[in-house]
């Protein structure tokens, strides 16, 4: 990689702060407040329809926000000089017309970043497409232009950098080599914003997140936070059901699935398998399997974005 | 405003599009003026058949301004093809999204936009232009006419057409900013230019007041700059004096431009 504009860090920071945008009568956007940091890979995740695109638009001021400010070191978008130089942001891997080759499609831009045409073929070796520079982009897979998108957001050598489910597209090999190519940037201390509706796609990536659904902040904090909030669950099976019933609403333990009427098998949450087993044996129960079993983040993940709750951690979004 | 225009200029350079209507437009119009030239002199029909058997219809000058303005009489449709294409291909292909991360000031971009359209509409003017009236020449001194082209109002002619053809695509930039829609524009673009615009002319040019109104539209102030046309040369309609035509042109497409402006380029890019 080239040096790293030498910004002082806090010029790196995203700030979302009230951020609303309705289209018509529907409420893309809620009342969202995030802040992004330098040197760090955040994911930024939702499900589709979530509201992820058109907060990364009105951070680029290509969306006007109904409400509330979207800022990238203090300043909107269209208040930065050359912005191609301080963000490099992929939407999506379409903005290409297909009869240009990938070089003149980097070279267009090349006057407005501010850089010598040299480097549009730098970036094309830095993704790996050296090889593809002169094929037409409408001949292209959708892997090859994600790799097209990124080398477009580094031509300036941004210190920050929004992707717009940048591994949409890749194969696993991809996959592996965005991970180290991001874990690289951000090392170098730029601010990196990866959007994804997949949390394991992410989830060796990142070192923060910011989770939205329904255009509303459902949780912010280091992933190492969310991980702890992953509670591991006991699976318990018993051929007597009614009796594991019983058992279950006498200790007043509380089942995964909310249920509470009789069943063979049963997940349980808050409780680990030493202290059911010490119970079942107390109440003469017999089970046929006691297990802990993790639902890992994509689980929680998922729970969070289908129940309409309140943030679960709002105050570690700053 | 320097870069936005080195993009701009990128953009129209590095796609088929423009090269491709330029061979178009340097095939037709050769071979209209071609035609033009044999027919207005030869009495192939235009010279008004059966009154005799050479007869000039229009006085020599005019049969030159006829043949050599064919370009921006009939020609205009590509430089305007081309900018309209310049802002409605941004919005199809989505190249928009990139286009305004590169520069945010919508103003710039559409400024640029013109800038560069005008540039490129006259190369398609000076392009368009010599051809028509190289074959128009071509065929005027096989016939053993004069060509004029020791004329100096006659290089004054050509030169304005080209510059008028540059006008066009201007035109043409302000209606793809007001109809981002590359398969609208191009064909409201054509619909405007090659029927309604001529009816237009038609009709108007029966009522009393029609005729100045007919002065107005587009393509008579583009051959109004040019100093005549086919259509004027022929006695069919009036046209203003060069610069009035030249400036009723340039405000169509500034116009539109600047509607464009704050229509299309201040909506939300989703």
């Amino acid at each position: 990689m080239a040096t790293t504009t030498p910004l002082p860090s806090h010029d790196r920071v995203l700030a979302v702060s009230h951020l609303s945008k309705s289209f018509g009568p529907v409420r893309a956007v809620d009342d969202l407040t995030f802040e992004v940091q330098p040197g760090r890979v955040t994911g930024f995740l939702g499900p589709n329809g979530a509201g992820k695109t058109t907060t990364l638009r009105m951070l680029l001021g290509l969306v006007r926000p109904t409400s509330g400010t979207a800022t990238i070191g203090g300043r909107p978008y269209h208040r930065l000089t050359r912005p191609l130089r301080t963000v490099g942001a992929a939407l999506e891997a379409s903005s290409f017309h297909p009869g240009r080759t990938a070089l003149d499609h980097l070279r267009t831009y090349a006057p407005q970043v501010g850089v010598p045409d040299a480097r549009a073929g730098e970036v094309l070796e830095l993704v790996g497409l050296g090889g593809a520079a002169d094929r037409r982009v409408g001949g292209f897979s959708l892997g090859m232009r994600q790799r097209l998108a990124l080398a477009t957001t580094l031509l300036g050598d941004p210190p920050v950098l929004l992707l717009d489910e940048p591994a949409n597209g890749l194969d696993p090999e991809g996959i592996r080599w965005l991970r180290v190519f991001l874990r690289t940037l951000a090392a170098e201390g730029r601010t990196v914003l990866v959007s994804s509706h997949v949390l394991s796609e992410v989830e060796q990536t990142v070192d923060d997140v910011v989770i939205i659904a329904r255009g509303r902040l459902v949780h912010a904090s280091p992933l190492a936070d969310l991980v702890r909030l992953a509670r591991p669950q006991v699976h318990v099976a018993s051929p007597d059901a009614a009796g594991l019933a019983t058992l279950v609403a006498r200790a007043g333990w509380v089942r995964a699935d909310g249920g509470g009427s009789a069943a063979h098998e049963v997940d349980l949450v808050d409780v680990d398998a030493a202290a059911v087993g010490a119970a079942a044996f107390a109440a003469g129960l017999e089970l046929h399997e006691l297990s802990t079993r993790n639902p890992g983040l994509e689980g929680l993940f998922l729970d969070m974005v289908a129940t309409p709750t309140a943030p679960t951690h709002p105050e570690v979004a700053a | 405003m320097g870069a936005a225009l080195r993009t701009e200029y990128r953009k129209l350079v590095t796609t088929r599009l423009w090269w491709i209507l330029l061979l178009a437009m340097v095939g037709y119009m050769a071979f209209l003026s071609a035609i033009m030239a044999w027919g207005v002199t030869s009495g192939g029909g235009m010279a008004g058949a059966g009154e005799g058997s050479d007869d000039l219809a229009l006085p020599p000058d005019a049969v030159v301004r006829a043949v050599y303005t064919i370009a921006v009489t009939f020609g205009y449709v590509f430089p305007l093809v081309v900018g309209a294409l310049s802002v409605a291909s941004e919005f199809r292909h989505q190249t928009i999204t990139p286009t305004l991360l590169a520069e945010p000031r919508r103003s710039v971009v559409v400024g640029a936009k013109v800038l560069s359209g005008g540039a490129l509409g006259l190369v398609f003017g000076v392009v368009g232009t010599a051809a028509a009236a190289g074959a128009g020449a071509l065929v005027l001194l096989a016939l053993g006419k004069p060509t004029f082209l020791d004329h100096g109002s006659t290089w004054q002619t050509l030169a304005l057409s080209a510059a008028a053809l540059a006008l066009w695509a201007v035109a043409g930039v302000g209606f793809g900013a007001v109809l981002p829609n590359q398969v609208a524009v191009v064909v409201v673009v054509l619909a405007f230019t090659q029927f309604v615009e001529p009816v237009l002319r038609f009709v108007l040019a029966f009522t009393s007041w029609g005729e100045d109104v007919a002065k107005l539209l587009p393509g008579a102030a583009g051959e109004a700059m040019s100093g005549g046309s086919f259509y004027s040369e022929s006695g069919l309609v009036e046209l203003l004096e060069p610069w009035q035509g030249a400036v009723v042109l340039a405000a169509y497409g500034l116009g539109l431009a600047v509607i464009g402006r704050f229509t299309t380029f201040r909506r939300d890019i989703t």
